[in-house]
């Protein structure tokens, strides 16, 4: 048997030199970190970006799309090929020199789409790579877990692609941003075009992904369409990555609801959609009216994986390449050089995420995260894709043009899948701040 | 059949003060490996915890669970509620963290140790993924769902408001009076617990309890056949190894105090098994390795991109180093999950006993070279399981 409750002298000394020499480390590190007046401020030539996305897992498509946005707009803040939207953004102070004189470098990691994950890898980022700012994401649950760290760590979060209101809504931080936009917009966006095509006398019938994103879109859209006079005849939660949806489908065929909307993205919006379709639910007449699907929040990659289904089903996106003006045209045509295809929405507000946050570091004069938020607050901008943009400074949520979009019916390519219904100016989905709750609190500046 | 080598107290005073200043002096040691940075040690501590618990069930009895991360969520859903209701001491949150774990590893226990084998692995399964579905849907108003679970500046933290310490401008971290628990001295106490774990499962490995769990392991028929019941004993190995992961998961929250239930996924089971095995399962360093190893890789090499490539081997002519890059990028990045992959083939084929059997190996081919091949009884057989 082991004695150690009667230990050796010799062992007695080891393991006080052992814990000693433990209990001196921690000062090696902790008598540098007191010597900046923010955590992580640059001292070399470079200055560190962390570009936090999915790269496995059921997001993993947009991840990698959102990757080649950030590469691109380090290329073209350090004034590598053509520029891009450096050249239509207005108004900007960035020339294509790096940022305050520092060349941009980045670090990636995987979010696995996991709250742990992508904490443990923005965790990383800070500490052991000393970046500035985290970026990305492509799930509402990790943007808001990443946000918070972000907050609590003292570093930008310029959050990527997430539509729950929560973000900007009940969760907002000071220290974090959204360029894209939420589900109350979707819905204030949605709900004309809706009444315009269905009209006003319909029921609808919700199936929601059961998290932070699915439900604040189904209220949302629940509110924007009982304005209208539509009747809610059930809204149920499905959970995530379900896979088989015809347990929940089979009730919709046997309500007397004719508008099925389906509050699902990704892999989900994939799966029940096309099982929607295959149950012959579009084919139906209920009420004497043509049964409809609507999908509040599109993505381009989603629909193409859904392929023929999408054809004529509504919705809403933030932004889509085929768009005409001169920031939408630049960026569509230096990324289609660099990858040989168009660009998603998520690649479009991550790209535009990046540069905002290095035009407003380059305008405050500093890396400090207190200075880059005075910088962004209430910041006024267009030529990046969606016009004449405001990041009001109260919740720091972008208010900018929202796009209702329609699946093409003759699609002229692999890309041309969705068609621009109607570009909803920026007023008619603006709202209070105070309606979602929630306090920004105080800046951080970490150390 | 295992052999058992008789270990001299000596000789486990030894390993185990070794074994303290490798944990204590990390932060020095893991410099050149770029890994001495708070957030992965606290991970190498934690998981470390995990795996040793695990262990002490499938590395004495040969128990194989697949269902070791429902505790783990137990211990990470106990801790935040701790935290939102009492306040941010780590204490509390610890003791009631294992007290839950353990009651729930008594429940799943009692049901999944009537069988064995295939059909054990696939009951802590479904417990687990039941567990971990029941956490994302039904019980969304304890677990917060997808979302994850977090402290807010409204909840009550009755101790800490009883403290005067109730309201928080910052953020809340949890603080051990008065010392916050992030950073370095949240490695330090998750080192703590790490050293009182692995200290406890020293003695276990060589108490007449420990034996009894390796017999259920070599034979537990044989066990039954002679009168004595081996259930209560494998169940005890079970909770007990549950209460770690329940610590561990608490010192997850300790550390981070957020839950989500992704922990409970059974992939987070799978994970400790391979950590298990690939340190080398039944040996009382190995987990600790294995864990060690996994996190490195998770965190490490998943973060190289193209450019960390370009760097490394900016040294070759440009033709053969677009080439060599392409290869490379294989196995990092999005492609960590293939590297580990094949280092766990390769353990598998080649060193079944896991890294500790490599280490012994060397350790003999050393001692042969050095007595003129002398020590020959040092080449283990492998247990039949």
């Amino acid at each position: 048997m082991v004695d150690f409750l009667n230990p050796s002298r010799r062992g007695v000394l080891k393991g006080g030199a052992a814990v000693g020499a433990g209990l001196a480390m921690p000062t090696i590190f902790s008598s540098k970190a007191w010597a900046a007046d923010y955590l992580n401020k640059p001292t070399g030539d470079t200055v560190t970006f962390g570009f936090n996305v999915p790269q496995t897992g059921p997001y993993a498509d947009e991840g990698a799309d959102e990757l080649r946005a950030y590469q691109l707009a380090v290329k073209h803040l350090n004034g590598e090929g053509d520029g891009g939207m450096l050249n239509t953004m207005n108004p900007t102070v960035l020339t294509g020199n790096g940022v305050l004189g520092k060349k941009v470098a980045f670090v990636t990691g995987d979010t696995q789409t996991k709250s742990d994950a992508a904490r443990a890898s923005a965790k990383r980022m800070i500490e052991k790579d000393g970046a500035l700012m985290i970026t990305g994401g492509s799930s509402s649950g990790v943007a808001i877990a990443v946000q918070s760290l972000c907050q609590e760590a003292g570093v930008i979060f310029m959050a990527g692609l997430t539509h729950s209101n929560d973000t900007t809504g009940k969760d907002k931080r000071r220290n974090g941003f959204r360029h894209f936009f939420n589900a109350y917009m979707s819905g204030a966006a949605l709900a004309p075009v809706l009444k315009d095509e269905y009209g006003n006398d319909r029921k609808a019938y919700h199936l929601t992904a059961d998290y932070t994103w699915g439900w604040t879109q189904e209220e949302s859209i629940k509110n924007s369409t009982e304005a209208l006079g539509w009747e809610t005849v059930n809204a149920v939660r499905t959970p995530l990555g379900a896979g088989d949806f015809s347990q929940y489908i089979t009730p919709v065929l046997n309500s007397d609801a004719d508008v099925l909307i389906l509050n699902h993205y990704g892999k989900d919006m994939v799966n029940s959609l096309t099982q929607a379709v295959q149950f012959g639910l579009r084919d139906k007449q209920v009420n004497g009216k043509d049964f409809a699907v609507v999908v509040p929040l599109y993505s381009r990659l989603m629909a193409q994986g859904a392929g023929e289904n999408v054809k004529g089903i509504l919705g809403t996106t933030n932004w889509h390449w085929s768009l005409q003006d001169e920031g939408s045209k630049a960026f569509v045509k230096s990324f289609g050089e660099e990858y040989g295809f168009p660009p998603s929405q998520a690649a479009h507000t991550c790209y535009v995420q990046a540069i905002l946050y290095a035009d407003a570091c380059e305008r405050a004069g500093t890396f400090a995260p207190c200075g880059v938020v005075e910088a962004l607050e209430g910041f006024e901008f267009d030529g990046m894709g969606n016009g004449p943009t405001l990041y009001r400074a109260a919740d720091h949520q972008c208010f900018k043009k929202v796009l209702v979009v329609k699946g093409n019916e003759n699609p002229t390519s692999q890309f041309d899948i969705l068609e621009v219904v109607q570009e909803v100016p920026a007023e008619q989905v603006t709202y209070d701040p105070s309606i979602f709750g929630g306090e920004l609190g105080e800046c951080n500046n970490g150390a | 059949m295992t052999k058992i080598v008789r270990e001299t107290a000596h000789g486990d005073a030894i390993r185990f003060s070794l074994f303290a200043v490798l944990i204590l002096a990390m932060p020095v040691w893991l410099v050149p490996f770029g890994a001495a940075y708070p957030d992965l040690m606290q991970k190498f501590a934690i998981y470390g915890l995990f795996a040793i618990g695990f262990n002490i069930l499938f590395g004495l009895t040969g128990y194989l669970s697949f269902g070791h991360a429902a505790f783990l969520g137990v211990g990470s859903y106990t801790a935040v509620w701790s935290f939102k209701l009492l306040g941010m001491n780590p204490l509390p949150a610890i003791a009631l963290a294992i007290l839950l774990a353990g009651a729930f590893a008594w429940v799943i226990g009692y049901v999944s140790l009537r069988r064995t084998g295939i059909y054990f692995a696939i009951l802590t399964l479904a417990f687990a993924q039941m567990s971990y579905n029941l956490a994302y849907s039904v019980l969304t108003p304890i677990t917060n769902g997808e979302t994850g679970l977090r402290v807010l500046n409204s909840d009550p933290r009755v101790l800490d408001h009883m403290m005067g310490a109730g309201e928080v401008d910052g953020p809340l971290v949890t603080n051990l009076f008065g010392m916050e628990m992030s950073g370095l001295p949240g490695f330090y106490f998750c080192a703590v617990w790490l050293l009182i774990g692995m200290f406890i499962s020293f003695r276990i490995f060589r108490s007449p309890f420990g034996l009894m769990l390796m017999a259920i392991k070599s034979n537990q028929n044989r066990m039954n056949y002679t009168g004595i019941s081996t259930r209560p004993y494998a169940l005890t190995a079970f909770v007990i190894s549950g209460m770690y992961a329940g610590l561990a998961g608490a010192l997850l929250c300790v550390t981070d105090p957020l839950a989500g239930a992704e922990r409970m996924q059974w992939t987070a089971s799978g994970e400790v098994v391979l950590m298990t095995i690939l340190g080398g399962a039944g040996t009382l360093l190995g987990p600790m390795l294995g864990a060690g190893i996994i996190k490195y890789s998770e965190n490490i090499f998943s973060a190289f991109n193209e450019q960390t490539l370009h760097n490394i081997f900016g040294f070759l002519p440009d033709g053969i180093e677009g080439a060599v890059v392409s290869v490379a990028g294989l196995f990092v990045g999005e492609g960590w999950h293939l590297t580990l992959g094949l280092l766990f083939m390769l353990i598998v084929i080649f060193l079944p006993g896991g890294l500790i059997e490599g280490g012994h190996r060397i350790q003999a081919a050393v001692a042969r070279r050095g007595k003129g091949g002398g020590s020959g009884h040092q080449a283990q057989p492998q247990a039949a399981e």
